[in-house]
């Protein structure tokens, strides 16, 4: 059966801040509307609406959705929310995907919006309600423990260093110094610096973390007749895949991400992809933390297991190197405003595959990328094979 | 590409003012088990892919996607999760079958209203947090407002609205998995206390427990599952505004347009004519009348008239609710539009025992998101 | 982008600004209460642990004995109706050291959550599921904890458990 075919057509974004002047609801705008301009079109001819933000407990607001709606520009329109935790933001493109391939819409603005400032004190402390809230919640978990847990397992699993983890941070940061939406962006910082910083929950230190973070990004998708006639340079989404492993964590061994392997293959068998390493150039990898993009290589079977760090020692992960890994600059340098952050990922290859990336730009014109994002208790996988 | 999609299998569990014995999960299981069985599928080895619907305060849980996977059967599976009604849910998994790249999709939704303590506090957490919320209004002012205003725009009155009450609470008395079936009078409606004036408390569906499992396939798929598909024909959504300031508070035009949608997937131009029967939201009873005209089926000002002279009654020419409504089952939160769907299914196969309507071919379903929200989905199902 | 795009929307503050009034803003609690029915399975375990024990649930079609108990094996969807007391010792799977507490308060000495993997419950030996739960290490001095350490629960006073999985204070090592 042949699937129709989607293409993304236009992309837009704001700066992700540490704390944003502007409301949900304007950020959403603004990124849609910088998205509309770019491929010259109007709301008139967005047909639906898919909007990703998560969890409600940020903002606040309880039915999120509706809320942000008339800032996402859902007025009189069909128009869902859907969310998958962390992995919201790669989610969301899926969510536009299958409004499209469906046949029942031909162009489609997928957003995805998090202000995470408006939690007092401090947004991490939101996550205490995503723990069981029999079995684990009076524990009082934090956030980072989950983090700790798993990063402590792969890297004690594998024997791998914390000065190769720290590479990771450092290249991102690298990048995201070249990217005018970038919160983090560091030219000059070093694996000594990530080394030394405070630790949080060891092994996690804070410059192995991505910062919480406001900010929005929209993308416009369309059919394959329509997307031809706006733009000469569509890039289409070859490929789609996620995959939510068991809500028992603890009953799994946190080395290996299996949902993330999962929703890689669902991808790539869409895509016809049957060597990633070498069918894929670029790769977006959710990076919250610098351990967890090589994590999130291996699910992607482009790294053997434990041996992702190679391609950052080897050079193969930077810019100029055979496999660019996260050459926005990820979480790690962008930010971590988290639905958001991951449609991040599917605006950069977007212009990176039409060599619209500016100083970020990867060597080799790249054919195709890989985004990938991660969320829940250490769950869920979602993943976008894109294509020009 | 792009073919039929069919609703192949339905469970249902609870549909009580509290199920104190099970756990949320152990609620979906029971409704997940119960809808296999129906289909006849494996979720392990034959469903593909499984939507839920799920709001985290309705949950007290944030990211509550994270919880739904292992009662029904969608570990390391294709899940997610969507924030809108039932509705929405069937209208995911239709996309997802549509698409060609699954065959076989599970949908949920389901209440543990009575686990929540603060449901006013929580719903007026839905309110515009800088411009509405610091008035400190309980969330069905909306209500009241949405009514005041569609009763003055369309003559109809407080005593057509409790047509729809008694209607629909007696319909509830002939549904076995109704709690709030009742047989009344205008009067005992009428009487009751006000909740914000037009609205009467009495007009207020309460709250309920129950999960609602729906299983759906291809075409090819479906035919090859069970003898009696129950077909989407058309199914539409939309979203209005949600702007308290700005919004058109006489008429539901996101129900005009989602219903406009899936007419027009359904080749549908005479819904009175086409439609055999209509399962439609009635959280508040007026909203049963707002929306029976936004539908189409009536002139605004007639749906009143009509539902006090017994048009929508089950021997009636329209009958809508047959199922006992929201006001009969019980409002059932997220789940509340797979409510009003699973009964539509059990109508069109034949299944509903004493409130069997004779001869239907055509239903119709119809949800709201509730106050304050302005969004809503339609479904066009026949047999 | 970066080529055709100049100018980002999107406007940074800094505490500055809400210290010197420059940013209105209004605060807010959420009174969201709830009391969720713990049901068959859970309700299970937290009665088991009011008397100190630590229930399992046994799935036959995939030989797996895993914590805390649920009504269906998540990898077979048959039901779990055998609730097994497993052992309230077992190895340290994973752990972190941390200095900041769940609502992000900086503490001097950390607190140690791990990843228990029970005895008496699947192990990672024989196959990708384990009986693990979260809980906290005590009685350790940070440095001293491994992976692969066995440790043993450390129960509140019978008369002072409640039902909950705070009736465990903590896991504590123990030797070989």
């Amino acid at each position: 059966m042949s699937m129709r075919k989607v293409a993304v057509v236009g992309a837009g974004m704001t700066k992700f801040v540490r704390r944003a002047q502007e409301t949900p609801k304007e950020l959403s705008w603004q990124a849609s509307r910088m998205a509309l301009q770019s491929c010259e079109l109007t709301m008139d001819d967005i047909e639906a609406v898919c909007l990703g933000t998560a969890p409600d407990a940020f903002d606040g607001v309880h039915m999120n959705g509706e809320y942000l709606s008339d800032g996402a520009g859902a007025w009189r329109k069909p128009y869902m929310r859907s969310y998958v935790g962390g992995g919201t933001g790669v989610f969301v493109p899926i969510q536009g995907w299958y409004h499209v391939a469906s046949g029942l819409f031909d162009v489609v603005l997928v957003l995805a919006e998090e202000k995470m400032s408006s939690f007092y004190p401090h947004a991490q402390a939101a996550f205490l309600t995503i723990f069981d809230h029999t079995t684990e919640r009076a524990l009082k978990p934090n956030l980072l423990w989950i983090f700790a847990l798993e990063m402590n397992r792969y890297m004690t699993t594998y024997g791998i260093s914390k000065e190769d983890i720290a590479r990771v941070s450092v290249l991102h940061k690298h990048n995201a110094a070249k990217h005018p939406c970038a919160l983090l962006g560091d030219a000059d910082i070093t694996v000594e610096d990530v080394l030394n910083s405070e630790t949080l929950a060891w092994p996690v230190q804070r410059l192995d973390v991505s910062p919480v973070s406001d900010g929005a990004v929209a993308i416009i998708l369309a059919a394959e007749h329509i997307a031809k006639r706006i733009t000469d340079k569509p890039v289409w989404i070859e490929g789609v895949g996620w995959s939510l492993d068991t809500a028992y964590w603890t009953n799994r061994d946190l080395v290996y991400p299996r949902y993330v392997e999962y929703a890689a293959r669902q991808a790539y068998e869409m895509a016809g992809i049957t060597e990633p390493r070498k069918q894929i150039h670029i790769a977006e990898p959710y990076d919250p933390f610098d351990y967890k993009a090589l994590h999130h290589l291996e699910g992607l079977q482009l790294a053997e297991r434990g041996k992702a760090v190679e391609l950052y020692i080897s050079g193969a992960a930077a810019l100029d190197g055979d496999m660019p890994v996260c050459p926005s600059g990820g979480l790690l340098g962008v930010g971590n405003p988290i639905a958001a952050a991951g449609l991040m990922k599917i605006a950069e290859l977007f212009w990176q595959l039409r060599g619209e990336a500016g100083d970020r730009q990867v060597a080799g014109a790249p054919r195709r990328g890989v985004a990938q994002a991660w969320g829940d208790l250490m769950q869920v996988g979602t993943v976008v094979i894109m294509g020009r | 590409m792009n073919q039929r999609v069919a609703i192949v299998g339905v469970g249902w569990a609870g549909f009580r003012p509290a199920t104190p014995e099970v756990s949320y999960k152990e609620l979906m299981y029971d409704a997940a088990v119960r809808a296999y069985t129906d289909a006849g599928v494996d979720p392990r080895r034959d469903v593909e892919s499984f939507v839920t619907v799920a709001e985290d305060f309705h949950e007290g849980t944030s990211i509550f996607d994270e919880y739904t996977p292992d009662q029904l059967g969608g570990a390391l599976k294709s899940v997610q999760t969507i924030t809108g009604d039932g509705l929405h849910g069937l209208a995911t998994a239709y996309m997802l079958i549509r698409t060609g790249q699954f065959d076989i999709v599970a949908v949920e939704g389901h209440s543990k209203a009575s686990n929540i303590l603060t449901l006013d506090e929580i719903t007026a957490y839905a309110q515009d947090p800088v411009l509405n919320r610091p008035l400190r209004f309980n969330t069905h002012f909306v209500a009241g407002m949405e009514m005041n205003r569609y009763l003055y725009e369309t003559g109809t009155t407080r005593e057509q609205c409790a047509a729809v009450v008694v209607k629909n609470r007696f319909n509830a008395l002939a549904n076995p998995s109704a709690p709030y079936g009742a047989d009344l009078t205008l009067q005992d409606v009428l009487s009751g206390p006000m909740l914000s004036a037009p609205l009467g408390l009495r007009e207020t569906a309460e709250h309920a427990d129950g999960a609602i499992v729906m299983v759906l396939a291809s075409e090819q798929a479906a035919q090859q599952l069970v003898d009696l598909p129950i077909w989407i024909e058309g199914i539409g959504w939309c979203n209005d505004s949600p702007s308290l300031e700005s919004r058109d508070w006489g008429q539901a035009i996101y129900t005009a347009q989602a219903a406009r949608m899936a007419y027009s997937q359904a080749g549908i131009n005479h819904p009175l004519q086409a439609i055999d029967f209509a399962e439609v939201d009635d959280i508040y009873a007026y909203k049963e009348l707002q929306t029976l005209e936004a539908l189409g089926f009536f002139r605004p000002g007639e749906a009143g008239e009509l539902t006090a002279e017994g048009f929508t009654t089950p021997e009636g020419d329209l009958p809508v609710n047959v199922s006992g409504g929201s006001l009969g089952c019980g409002h059932l939160l997220d789940a509340t539009g797979l409510a009003r769907a699973l009964e539509v299914v059990l109508q069109l196969r034949g299944e509903a025992g004493a409130r069997q309507l004779a001869d239907v071919e055509i239903g119709l379903v119809q949800s709201w998101r509730g106050v304050p929200t302005t969004n809503g989905a339609v479904a066009i199902l026949s047999n | 982008m970066t080529v055709k795009i100049k100018e980002f929307p999107g406007t940074s503050l800094s505490e500055k600004d809400f210290d010197e009034g420059k940013i209105l803003f209004n605060y807010d609690e959420l009174k969201g209460e709830f009391a969720w029915d713990t049901g068959i399975a859970i309700g299970s375990y937290l009665a088991a642990l009011k008397e100190g024990l630590i229930l399992g649930a046994a799935c036959y079609t995939c030989h797996k004995i895993v914590t805390p108990p649920r009504t269906v094996c998540e990898w077979c969807f048959d039901p779990m109706d055998e609730y097994i007391p497993l052992l309230d010792t077992g190895v340290v799977n994973t752990f972190s050291l941390c200095y900041v507490t769940w609502d992000v308060q900086r503490i001097e000495q950390p607190e140690i959550p791990a990843v228990i993997m029970l005895d008496g419950a699947s192990s990672l030996d024989s196959g990708p599921i384990m009986g693990g739960i979260m809980h906290k290490l005590g009685e350790v001095k940070p440095e001293k904890v491994h992976i692969g350490m066995r440790v043993k629960a450390v129960w509140k006073p019978a008369e002072e458990r409640e039902g909950s999985v705070t009736d465990i204070l903590y896991f504590k090592p123990i030797e070989n």
